[in-house]
Protein backbone atom coordinates (compact mmCIF):
# COMPACT_ATOMS: atom_id res chain seq x y z
CA UNK A 1 0.00 0.00 0.00
CA UNK A 2 2.86 2.21 0.91
CA UNK A 3 4.91 1.72 -2.26
CA UNK A 4 1.69 1.96 -4.53
CA UNK A 5 1.03 5.39 -2.30
CA UNK A 6 4.67 6.66 -3.36
CA UNK A 7 4.26 5.48 -7.30
CA UNK A 8 1.10 7.72 -7.18
CA UNK A 9 2.66 10.34 -5.69
CA UNK A 10 5.66 10.98 -7.66
CA UNK A 11 3.63 12.09 -10.86
CA UNK A 12 2.02 15.09 -9.17
CA UNK A 13 5.11 16.56 -8.25
CA UNK A 14 8.49 14.98 -8.51
CA UNK A 15 7.72 13.72 -11.69
CA UNK A 16 5.02 16.05 -13.44
CA UNK A 17 4.64 15.21 -16.94
CA UNK A 18 4.75 17.94 -19.20
CA UNK A 19 6.63 20.11 -16.43
CA UNK A 20 8.85 18.11 -14.95
CA UNK A 21 9.76 14.96 -17.56
CA UNK A 22 9.15 17.26 -20.69
CA UNK A 23 7.06 14.39 -22.42
CA UNK A 24 3.93 15.08 -24.50
CA UNK A 25 4.07 18.68 -25.75
CA UNK A 26 2.11 18.58 -28.15
CA UNK A 27 -1.33 18.26 -27.00
CA UNK A 28 -0.02 20.42 -23.79
CA UNK A 29 0.77 23.40 -26.68
CA UNK A 30 -2.31 23.05 -28.76
CA UNK A 31 -5.23 22.08 -26.27
CA UNK A 32 -4.80 24.62 -23.57
CA UNK A 33 -6.23 27.13 -25.31
CA UNK A 34 -9.21 27.48 -22.61
CA UNK A 35 -9.28 25.80 -19.31
CA UNK A 36 -12.41 23.77 -19.67
CA UNK A 37 -10.38 21.71 -23.13
CA UNK A 38 -7.00 21.04 -20.63
CA UNK A 39 -9.35 19.46 -18.54
CA UNK A 40 -11.21 17.25 -21.05
CA UNK A 41 -7.86 16.01 -22.34
CA UNK A 42 -6.31 15.05 -19.18
CA UNK A 43 -9.28 13.00 -18.57
CA UNK A 44 -8.63 11.25 -21.67
CA UNK A 45 -5.30 10.54 -21.45
CA UNK A 46 -6.06 9.11 -17.62
CA UNK A 47 -8.41 6.67 -18.86
CA UNK A 48 -6.06 5.60 -21.47
CA UNK A 49 -2.85 5.87 -19.39
CA UNK A 50 -3.82 4.07 -16.39
CA UNK A 51 -5.29 1.21 -18.47
CA UNK A 52 -2.84 1.00 -20.69
CA UNK A 53 -0.20 0.52 -17.53
CA UNK A 54 -2.35 -1.98 -16.13
CA UNK A 55 -2.82 -4.47 -19.44
CA UNK A 56 0.80 -4.11 -20.17
CA UNK A 57 1.83 -4.81 -16.69
CA UNK A 58 -0.37 -7.90 -17.08
CA UNK A 59 1.05 -9.22 -20.40
CA UNK A 60 4.82 -8.09 -19.91
CA UNK A 61 5.91 -11.30 -19.32
CA UNK A 62 4.17 -12.72 -22.35
CA UNK A 63 5.45 -10.36 -24.83
CA UNK A 64 8.74 -10.88 -26.65
CA UNK A 65 11.07 -7.83 -25.70
CA UNK A 66 11.61 -7.15 -29.84
CA UNK A 67 8.22 -6.58 -30.70
CA UNK A 68 7.46 -4.95 -27.68
CA UNK A 69 6.89 -0.84 -29.01
CA UNK A 70 4.63 -2.31 -31.55
CA UNK A 71 2.68 -4.44 -29.21
CA UNK A 72 2.33 -1.35 -26.77
CA UNK A 73 1.30 0.84 -29.22
CA UNK A 74 -1.36 -1.73 -30.51
CA UNK A 75 -2.75 -2.07 -26.86
CA UNK A 76 -2.42 2.15 -26.46
CA UNK A 77 -3.99 2.62 -29.85
CA UNK A 78 -7.16 0.29 -29.03
CA UNK A 79 -8.05 2.37 -25.97
CA UNK A 80 -7.62 5.64 -27.86
CA UNK A 81 -10.58 4.23 -30.15
CA UNK A 82 -12.05 3.51 -27.27
CA UNK A 83 -11.96 7.29 -26.18
CA UNK A 84 -12.89 8.16 -29.49
CA UNK A 85 -16.25 6.77 -29.00
CA UNK A 86 -16.60 7.41 -25.67
CA UNK A 87 -16.52 10.94 -26.62
CA UNK A 88 -18.66 11.12 -29.64
CA UNK A 89 -21.44 9.74 -27.45
CA UNK A 90 -20.96 11.28 -24.35
CA UNK A 91 -18.89 14.53 -24.79
CA UNK A 92 -19.44 15.43 -28.48
CA UNK A 93 -18.59 19.30 -28.46
CA UNK A 94 -15.05 18.84 -26.00
CA UNK A 95 -14.36 15.74 -29.11
CA UNK A 96 -14.89 18.80 -31.42
CA UNK A 97 -12.85 21.02 -29.86
CA UNK A 98 -9.74 19.04 -28.96
CA UNK A 99 -10.11 17.56 -32.71
CA UNK A 100 -7.33 15.71 -34.12
CA UNK A 101 -5.58 15.58 -30.73
CA UNK A 102 -7.93 12.83 -29.60
CA UNK A 103 -6.28 10.26 -31.91
CA UNK A 104 -2.74 11.70 -31.43
CA UNK A 105 -2.85 10.48 -28.14
CA UNK A 106 -1.90 6.88 -29.43
CA UNK A 107 1.70 9.16 -30.19
CA UNK A 108 1.78 10.86 -26.93
CA UNK A 109 4.97 10.01 -25.57
CA UNK A 110 3.70 9.42 -22.30
CA UNK A 111 2.09 6.56 -22.91
CA UNK A 112 4.98 4.95 -24.54
CA UNK A 113 6.97 6.35 -21.74
CA UNK A 114 5.34 5.34 -18.92
CA UNK A 115 5.13 1.73 -20.88
CA UNK A 116 8.56 1.62 -21.14
CA UNK A 117 9.91 2.64 -18.02
CA UNK A 118 7.49 1.49 -15.90
CA UNK A 119 4.54 -0.67 -16.51
CA UNK A 120 7.12 -3.17 -18.53
CA UNK A 121 9.14 -3.90 -15.20
CA UNK A 122 6.28 -3.60 -13.01
CA UNK A 123 2.98 -5.87 -11.19
CA UNK A 124 -0.48 -4.09 -12.22
CA UNK A 125 -1.23 -3.00 -8.89
CA UNK A 126 1.75 -0.41 -9.14
CA UNK A 127 1.61 0.35 -12.92
CA UNK A 128 -2.03 1.21 -11.88
CA UNK A 129 -0.83 3.94 -9.20
CA UNK A 130 1.90 5.03 -11.70
CA UNK A 131 -0.87 5.53 -14.43
CA UNK A 132 -3.13 7.47 -12.16
CA UNK A 133 -0.32 9.74 -10.71
CA UNK A 134 0.68 10.42 -13.80
CA UNK A 135 -2.31 11.09 -15.61
CA UNK A 136 -3.97 13.31 -12.89
CA UNK A 137 -0.21 15.26 -12.58
CA UNK A 138 -0.88 15.73 -16.55
CA UNK A 139 -4.69 17.05 -16.12
CA UNK A 140 -3.46 19.20 -13.07
CA UNK A 141 -0.88 20.89 -15.53
CA UNK A 142 -3.22 21.02 -18.64
CA UNK A 143 -5.51 22.66 -16.18
CA UNK A 144 -3.43 24.97 -14.69
CA UNK A 145 -1.47 26.10 -18.55
CA UNK A 146 -5.36 26.35 -19.61
CA UNK A 147 -6.57 28.58 -16.92
CA UNK A 148 -3.20 30.75 -17.53
CA UNK A 149 -4.01 31.13 -20.93
CA UNK A 150 -7.52 31.46 -20.93
CA UNK A 151 -7.50 34.02 -17.80
CA UNK A 152 -5.20 36.14 -19.64
CA UNK A 153 -5.89 35.53 -23.58
CA UNK A 154 -9.65 36.19 -23.32
CA UNK A 155 -10.77 37.11 -19.79
CA UNK A 156 -12.82 33.83 -18.65
CA UNK A 157 -12.66 31.68 -16.51
CA UNK A 158 -13.69 27.98 -17.25
CA UNK A 159 -15.87 29.99 -19.55
CA UNK A 160 -16.89 32.36 -16.79
CA UNK A 161 -16.29 36.10 -16.91
CA UNK A 162 -13.73 37.19 -14.79
CA UNK A 163 -12.87 41.07 -15.55
CA UNK A 164 -16.19 42.46 -16.73
CA UNK A 165 -17.03 43.63 -20.28
CA UNK A 166 -14.32 46.34 -20.16
CA UNK A 167 -11.28 44.07 -20.52
CA UNK A 168 -9.09 43.92 -23.53
CA UNK A 169 -8.18 40.86 -23.99
CA UNK A 170 -4.13 39.86 -24.45
CA UNK A 171 -5.01 37.55 -27.75
CA UNK A 172 -1.49 36.80 -27.90
CA UNK A 173 -2.13 34.46 -25.03
CA UNK A 174 -4.77 32.18 -27.09
CA UNK A 175 -2.64 32.13 -30.07
CA UNK A 176 0.29 29.95 -31.18
CA UNK A 177 3.04 32.01 -29.75
CA UNK A 178 1.42 32.68 -26.47
CA UNK A 179 1.60 28.77 -26.03
CA UNK A 180 4.88 28.58 -26.79
CA UNK A 181 6.08 31.12 -24.84
CA UNK A 182 4.12 30.07 -21.72
CA UNK A 183 4.83 26.66 -21.65
CA UNK A 184 8.79 28.01 -21.82
CA UNK A 185 8.39 30.40 -19.01
CA UNK A 186 6.85 27.64 -16.77
CA UNK A 187 9.56 25.53 -17.54
CA UNK A 188 12.07 27.71 -16.52
CA UNK A 189 10.21 28.42 -13.53
CA UNK A 190 10.58 24.55 -12.82
CA UNK A 191 14.06 24.40 -13.62
CA UNK A 192 14.86 27.46 -11.25
CA UNK A 193 13.11 26.01 -8.59
CA UNK A 194 15.15 22.48 -9.21
CA UNK A 195 18.19 24.35 -9.07
CA UNK A 196 17.57 26.84 -6.02
CA UNK A 197 15.92 24.01 -3.76
CA UNK A 198 19.59 22.30 -4.77
CA UNK A 199 21.66 24.79 -3.60
CA UNK A 200 19.55 25.00 -0.31
CA UNK A 201 20.22 21.44 0.23
CA UNK A 202 24.03 21.79 -0.40
CA UNK A 203 24.02 19.48 -3.64
CA UNK A 204 26.01 19.65 -6.47
CA UNK A 205 23.50 19.90 -9.45
CA UNK A 206 24.68 18.03 -12.89
CA UNK A 207 26.54 20.80 -14.81
CA UNK A 208 25.12 19.46 -17.99
CA UNK A 209 21.88 19.66 -16.57
CA UNK A 210 19.50 19.87 -19.48
CA UNK A 211 15.64 19.54 -19.29
CA UNK A 212 15.07 17.37 -22.18
CA UNK A 213 12.60 14.57 -23.49
CA UNK A 214 14.12 12.58 -20.23
CA UNK A 215 11.68 9.50 -20.95
CA UNK A 216 11.71 9.30 -24.14
CA UNK A 217 14.31 6.40 -24.59
CA UNK A 218 14.20 7.59 -28.89
CA UNK A 219 16.04 10.62 -28.46
CA UNK A 220 18.40 9.46 -26.31
CA UNK A 221 20.76 7.22 -29.09
CA UNK A 222 20.50 10.74 -30.44
CA UNK A 223 22.74 12.49 -27.57
CA UNK A 224 25.61 10.74 -28.33
CA UNK A 225 25.58 12.18 -31.83
CA UNK A 226 25.08 15.58 -30.74
CA UNK A 227 27.83 15.22 -28.07
CA UNK A 228 30.44 14.39 -30.04
CA UNK A 229 29.54 16.81 -33.02
CA UNK A 230 29.47 19.44 -30.08
CA UNK A 231 33.47 18.16 -28.96
CA UNK A 232 34.65 18.46 -33.03
CA UNK A 233 33.14 21.80 -32.95
CA UNK A 234 35.04 22.90 -29.58
CA UNK A 235 38.20 21.39 -31.12
CA UNK A 236 37.92 23.47 -34.06
CA UNK A 237 37.25 26.61 -32.50
CA UNK A 238 40.40 25.93 -30.19
CA UNK A 239 42.61 25.03 -33.28
CA UNK B 1 -2.03 28.37 -58.94
CA UNK B 2 -4.17 26.03 -56.19
CA UNK B 3 -1.54 23.64 -55.79
CA UNK B 4 1.00 26.71 -55.44
CA UNK B 5 -1.06 28.16 -52.58
CA UNK B 6 -1.42 24.64 -50.58
CA UNK B 7 2.60 24.57 -50.64
CA UNK B 8 2.61 28.46 -49.51
CA UNK B 9 -0.24 27.50 -46.90
CA UNK B 10 1.29 24.43 -45.37
CA UNK B 11 5.19 25.34 -45.10
CA UNK B 12 4.35 29.26 -44.01
CA UNK B 13 1.48 29.79 -43.29
CA UNK B 14 -0.32 26.63 -41.51
CA UNK B 15 3.31 25.63 -40.86
CA UNK B 16 2.68 21.72 -38.74
CA UNK B 17 5.34 22.79 -35.85
CA UNK B 18 4.36 26.43 -35.22
CA UNK B 19 0.85 27.00 -36.07
CA UNK B 20 -0.91 23.60 -35.62
CA UNK B 21 1.63 22.43 -32.59
CA UNK B 22 2.51 18.98 -34.05
CA UNK B 23 5.76 17.16 -34.12
CA UNK B 24 7.07 19.05 -30.57
CA UNK B 25 9.20 16.82 -29.62
CA UNK B 26 11.78 15.76 -32.18
CA UNK B 27 11.31 19.97 -32.93
CA UNK B 28 12.92 20.02 -29.55
CA UNK B 29 14.81 17.09 -29.40
CA UNK B 30 16.41 17.08 -32.35
CA UNK B 31 17.25 20.52 -33.02
CA UNK B 32 20.85 20.24 -30.74
CA UNK B 33 22.58 20.40 -34.10
CA UNK B 34 22.24 21.48 -37.50
CA UNK B 35 23.58 18.01 -39.46
CA UNK B 36 21.05 16.46 -37.06
CA UNK B 37 18.20 18.31 -37.64
CA UNK B 38 18.59 17.67 -41.19
CA UNK B 39 18.56 14.33 -41.25
CA UNK B 40 15.74 13.99 -38.95
CA UNK B 41 14.38 16.50 -41.40
CA UNK B 42 15.02 14.53 -44.65
CA UNK B 43 13.26 11.57 -42.87
CA UNK B 44 9.76 13.20 -41.88
CA UNK B 45 9.39 14.40 -45.15
CA UNK B 46 10.24 10.56 -46.56
CA UNK B 47 8.23 8.82 -44.20
CA UNK B 48 5.37 11.63 -44.01
CA UNK B 49 5.05 11.17 -47.44
CA UNK B 50 4.77 6.76 -47.81
CA UNK B 51 2.46 7.31 -44.68
CA UNK B 52 -0.14 9.38 -46.26
CA UNK B 53 0.10 6.92 -49.26
CA UNK B 54 -0.78 3.81 -48.17
CA UNK B 55 -3.21 5.10 -44.90
CA UNK B 56 -4.96 7.13 -47.73
CA UNK B 57 -5.63 4.22 -49.94
CA UNK B 58 -6.03 1.99 -47.17
CA UNK B 59 -8.90 4.14 -46.13
CA UNK B 60 -10.82 4.48 -49.08
CA UNK B 61 -10.03 0.81 -50.72
CA UNK B 62 -10.28 -0.76 -47.28
CA UNK B 63 -11.50 0.79 -43.77
CA UNK B 64 -14.52 2.94 -46.43
CA UNK B 65 -16.03 -0.36 -48.14
CA UNK B 66 -16.26 -1.96 -44.69
CA UNK B 67 -18.15 0.53 -42.75
CA UNK B 68 -14.64 0.58 -40.63
CA UNK B 69 -14.02 4.40 -40.57
CA UNK B 70 -14.61 3.84 -36.23
CA UNK B 71 -10.91 1.54 -36.72
CA UNK B 72 -9.03 4.43 -38.44
CA UNK B 73 -6.62 5.66 -35.10
CA UNK B 74 -5.54 1.93 -35.01
CA UNK B 75 -5.31 0.99 -38.53
CA UNK B 76 -3.08 3.94 -39.44
CA UNK B 77 -0.60 3.70 -36.58
CA UNK B 78 0.37 0.44 -36.85
CA UNK B 79 0.54 0.71 -40.75
CA UNK B 80 2.84 3.32 -40.09
CA UNK B 81 4.38 1.17 -37.56
CA UNK B 82 5.20 -1.51 -39.73
CA UNK B 83 6.11 0.67 -42.74
CA UNK B 84 8.58 1.93 -41.05
CA UNK B 85 10.16 -0.97 -40.27
CA UNK B 86 10.05 -1.90 -43.62
CA UNK B 87 11.70 1.48 -45.20
CA UNK B 88 14.53 0.62 -42.72
CA UNK B 89 14.85 -2.91 -44.12
CA UNK B 90 14.74 -2.47 -47.59
CA UNK B 91 16.93 0.58 -46.98
CA UNK B 92 19.51 -1.31 -45.39
CA UNK B 93 19.41 -3.97 -48.08
CA UNK B 94 18.98 -1.67 -51.00
CA UNK B 95 20.57 2.04 -50.39
CA UNK B 96 22.96 1.68 -47.64
CA UNK B 97 24.34 5.34 -48.43
CA UNK B 98 20.52 6.46 -47.34
CA UNK B 99 20.30 4.08 -44.64
CA UNK B 100 23.22 4.97 -42.80
CA UNK B 101 22.15 9.28 -43.48
CA UNK B 102 18.57 8.30 -41.83
CA UNK B 103 18.62 5.13 -40.37
CA UNK B 104 18.99 6.56 -36.35
CA UNK B 105 16.20 8.73 -37.26
CA UNK B 106 13.54 6.06 -38.71
CA UNK B 107 12.93 4.06 -35.71
CA UNK B 108 11.96 7.45 -33.85
CA UNK B 109 9.76 8.76 -36.49
CA UNK B 110 7.13 6.09 -35.51
CA UNK B 111 6.16 8.32 -32.78
CA UNK B 112 5.80 11.54 -34.48
CA UNK B 113 2.97 12.83 -33.97
CA UNK B 114 3.25 14.75 -37.51
CA UNK B 115 3.44 11.54 -39.29
CA UNK B 116 -0.17 10.32 -37.66
CA UNK B 117 -1.01 13.79 -38.18
CA UNK B 118 -1.19 14.79 -41.52
CA UNK B 119 -2.46 11.09 -41.87
CA UNK B 120 -5.31 12.12 -40.38
CA UNK B 121 -5.71 15.57 -41.45
CA UNK B 122 -5.74 14.74 -45.11
CA UNK B 123 -8.42 12.62 -44.18
CA UNK B 124 -10.38 15.13 -41.87
CA UNK B 125 -10.60 17.88 -44.76
CA UNK B 126 -10.93 15.58 -47.79
CA UNK B 127 -8.34 16.35 -49.85
CA UNK B 128 -8.35 14.01 -52.94
CA UNK B 129 -5.46 11.25 -53.69
CA UNK B 130 -2.83 14.15 -55.50
CA UNK B 131 -3.70 16.59 -53.57
CA UNK B 132 -3.08 14.52 -49.65
CA UNK B 133 0.44 14.11 -51.34
CA UNK B 134 1.08 17.14 -51.83
CA UNK B 135 0.21 17.94 -48.61
CA UNK B 136 2.43 15.58 -47.07
CA UNK B 137 5.18 17.13 -49.09
CA UNK B 138 4.41 20.78 -48.21
CA UNK B 139 3.81 19.39 -44.43
CA UNK B 140 7.05 17.85 -44.03
CA UNK B 141 8.79 21.10 -45.81
CA UNK B 142 7.11 22.82 -43.23
CA UNK B 143 8.59 20.70 -40.50
CA UNK B 144 11.74 20.83 -41.86
CA UNK B 145 12.26 24.06 -42.15
CA UNK B 146 11.05 25.10 -38.43
CA UNK B 147 13.59 22.79 -37.48
CA UNK B 148 16.64 23.63 -39.03
CA UNK B 149 16.38 27.25 -38.74
CA UNK B 150 15.67 26.44 -34.67
CA UNK B 151 18.89 24.29 -34.89
CA UNK B 152 20.90 27.21 -36.17
CA UNK B 153 19.50 29.34 -33.55
CA UNK B 154 20.24 26.76 -31.15
CA UNK B 155 23.52 26.41 -32.14
CA UNK B 156 24.12 29.73 -31.47
CA UNK B 157 22.45 29.69 -27.77
CA UNK B 158 25.70 27.50 -26.75
CA UNK B 159 28.09 30.53 -26.96
CA UNK B 160 25.61 32.57 -25.22
CA UNK B 161 25.50 33.25 -21.92
CA UNK B 162 21.60 32.77 -20.88
CA UNK B 163 20.49 32.41 -17.31
CA UNK B 164 20.90 28.76 -16.08
CA UNK B 165 17.29 28.22 -15.41
CA UNK B 166 16.18 29.40 -19.13
CA UNK B 167 19.00 26.82 -20.92
CA UNK B 168 17.70 23.71 -22.70
CA UNK B 169 14.14 23.45 -23.86
CA UNK B 170 12.78 26.73 -21.68
CA UNK B 171 14.47 28.69 -24.27
CA UNK B 172 13.82 26.41 -27.40
CA UNK B 173 9.92 26.61 -26.68
CA UNK B 174 10.29 30.71 -25.99
CA UNK B 175 12.73 30.91 -29.66
CA UNK B 176 9.65 28.49 -31.20
CA UNK B 177 6.96 31.19 -29.78
CA UNK B 178 9.10 33.92 -31.28
CA UNK B 179 9.38 31.60 -34.34
CA UNK B 180 5.68 30.86 -34.02
CA UNK B 181 5.01 35.13 -34.23
CA UNK B 182 7.46 35.43 -37.45
CA UNK B 183 5.50 32.86 -39.18
CA UNK B 184 1.97 34.71 -38.07
CA UNK B 185 3.08 37.47 -40.41
CA UNK B 186 2.99 34.77 -43.47
CA UNK B 187 -0.77 34.51 -42.98
CA UNK B 188 -1.27 38.21 -45.11
CA UNK B 189 0.15 36.50 -48.09
CA UNK B 190 -3.12 34.26 -48.73
CA UNK B 191 -5.99 36.47 -47.50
Amino acid sequence: MASMMKEFTKGLWNELPPFRLVLGLCPVLAVTTTANNGLGMGAAVIFVLSLSNVIISLVRNIIPKKVRIVCFIAIAASLVVTVEMLMQAFAYPLYQQLGIFVPLIVVNCIILGRAEAFAAKNPPHLALADGLGMGIGFTLSLTFLGSLREIFGSGTWFGVSLFGPDFQPFTFMVQAPGAFVCLGLILAGMNFLNVWQAKRKGVELDPNFDAGCAGCAACKGLEKIVNQKKLERLEAAKG
Amino acid sequence: MDIFLLFISAIFVNNIVLAQYLGNCPYLGCSKEKSVSIGMGAAVIFVTIMATLFTFLIQKHVLLPFNLGYLQTIVFILVIAALVQFVEMFLKKMVPPLYKALGIFLPLITTNCAVLGVAILVQRKEYDFVTSLLYAVAAGTGFMLALVVLAGIRERFEITRIPRAMRGVPIGLIMAGIMSLAFMAFKGMIA
